[in-house]
């Protein structure tokens, strides 16, 4: 075997999961942070500028291509794998071992399919009206016109069902990530028991702040807290 | 310490060979000793059927002392049986209660097939073991066991991986039947001692390349291997089976 097949045999197609993960739990923060600037209480006037310079400036939009490239690669990896690795059992069991693992180490295609109907969904409300279709334009105290994501926001989150499902997709996510985030750097070799132990404990965490980070922004909407 | 006799109702696979396909047939076993062993069990069934003129369950079995990796069996769901870091020799009836009903399936992938009704053939673990699970020694006198200085967390961590009776449980217990806890449990072994420092990089592509010939699935890094396996193989060693695959590959010529 040479390095030629190194990402495409089985040790190989589960390091492209684990890299392009961390990739994702990377975008992930940066997402959050920048969202996050909805409770500045200001009337979203820090929100939409966070929004215009990614939008605007050259290297979030260079990211955006790597951002979309791994993301795919991350989804349609995933669904070979999982299809790969359901054929290799074509008897299967009268009575399932399901003591050995947790239910979301065993479910990270389905919660990964949640997630992929939840980012079509989000793209149609945010990132295709910002790109493509449009929005209301607002212009910043500093004079730049900018588009006002904060009022699609505003708008979005008035319907209940969304917020609920947005709050469902936080919930598959944190479950993605409890499994995703420590399963990756295993995949990558992280073998030592001391820093395993650190990064479960982080994954853990990690799993739980992020999505309740993003989970709170509907729900701040829906509730009026921020205005 | 009482002694029970129990009276149980089996669930067993039979399958004649590879190309028929198999079913359950149940069984009742009365007046089984709670200190039996479960292959004992299925002894007891066995010469009852003999009487009748049935054909015997054909099940691997060996040494029956829990080290030789040949006995298998799925019971009630998990490879082994019901107890932990025990081989399905070492598992006695006392695990179960009178009136049980108790569900016997063989090793499922596609990887084993089924030679008949409970065995299943696990020459791919031998073939992975042929494409790189050997140091290379120079022939002559031996050399003295001390002259190479080996670090003792190496030398504990290799010997907990050599623990491994390759007996397919991990496979058996994986959603995906993959070899991963086995395949890593025996590029450890080696990578961790000097004696293994020559193959070190072929062996890892070598064997993770043959794994993927016989038709095992990739490591979700769920955990079930570990929880199954009889010598309590950690999935510690699947990470560093990890490791050992991303260097051979990145400095491979």
């Amino acid at each position: 075997m040479s390095s030629n097949n190194m990402f495409t045999s089985s040790v190989g197609k589960k390091l492209v999961m684990a890299f392009t993960g961390i990739f994702l739990v990377l975008f992930l923060v940066v997402h959050a942070g920048l969202n996050a600037c909805i409770w500045a209480m200001d009337g979203g006037v820090m929100f939409n500028r966070a929004g215009h310079f990614m939008g605007s400036n050259v290297v979030p939009r260079i990211l955006e291509v790597g951002l979309f490239f791994f993301i795919f690669l991350h989804i349609i990896q995933g669904y070979m794998l999982t299809l790969q690795n359901r054929s290799k059992r074509a008897v299967g069991y009268a009575v399932n071992y399901t003591k050995g693992s947790k239910w979301y180490s065993r479910s990270m295609a389905i919660l990964g399919t949640i997630l992929l109907m939840f980012f079509v969904i989000h793209w149609k409300h945010f990132w295709i009206p910002s790109r493509i279709t449009g929005v209301e334009e607002i212009k910043l105290p500093n004079g730049v016109e900018v588009h006002n994501l904060y009022a699609v926001m505003q708008e979005t989150f008035q319907n209940i069902w969304v917020v609920v499902f947005y709050v469902v997709s936080c919930i598959s996510l944190a479950y993605h990530l409890a499994h995703g985030f420590q399963s990756a750097f295993k995949t990558i070799g992280v073998h030592n028991k001391r820093y395993h132990a650190m990064i479960s404990c982080i994954g853990y965490g990690f799993a739980i702040i992020i999505p309740l980070a993003f989970a709170m922004m509907p729900i701040s909407f829906y509730l009026h807290w921020v205005k | 310490m009482a002694h029970n006799n129990l009276n149980l109702k089996l669930k067993v696979w039979r399958q004649k060979n590879a190309n028929t396909t198999g079913a359950f047939v149940k069984y009742d076993v009365n007046d089984i000793s709670d200190e039996m062993s479960f292959l004992e069990m299925l002894d007891v069934l066995n010469e009852k059927l003999i009487v009748t003129g049935e054909e015997p369950i054909a099940f691997d079995h060996d040494c029956r002392e829990g080290i030789c990796g040949m006995c298998s069996l799925y019971i009630d769901g998990k490879p082994h049986g019901p107890w932990q870091a025990n081989t399905t020799c070492q598992l006695h009836m006392r695990a179960f209660k009178d009136g049980d009903t108790i569900t016997i399936e063989p090793w499922r992938s596609n990887a084993f097939p089924i030679v008949k009704d409970l065995t299943v053939d696990r020459g791919a673990f031998d073939r992975i073991i042929q494409a790189g699970g050997y140091v290379s020694v120079n022939t002559g006198n031996a050399v003295d066991g001390n002259s190479l200085p080996i670090n003792k967390d190496n030398a504990d961590a290799s010997f907990a991986a050599a623990m491994c009776i390759g007996c397919g449980a991990c496979v058996a217990a994986c959603k995906n039947s993959s070899a991963m806890l086995f395949l890593s449990a025996k590029v450890s072994h080696l990578a961790l001692l000097p004696q293994g420092e020559p193959e070190r990089k072929s062996r890892v592509l070598n064997m993770v390349a043959q794994m993927d010939k016989e038709g095992f699935g990739s490591c979700t890094n769920t955990g079930a291997c570990e929880a199954a396996c009889p010598k309590e193989i950690s999935i510690a060693n699947i990470a560093r089976l990890n490791k050992e695959y991303l260097r051979a590959g990145i400095t491979a010529e």
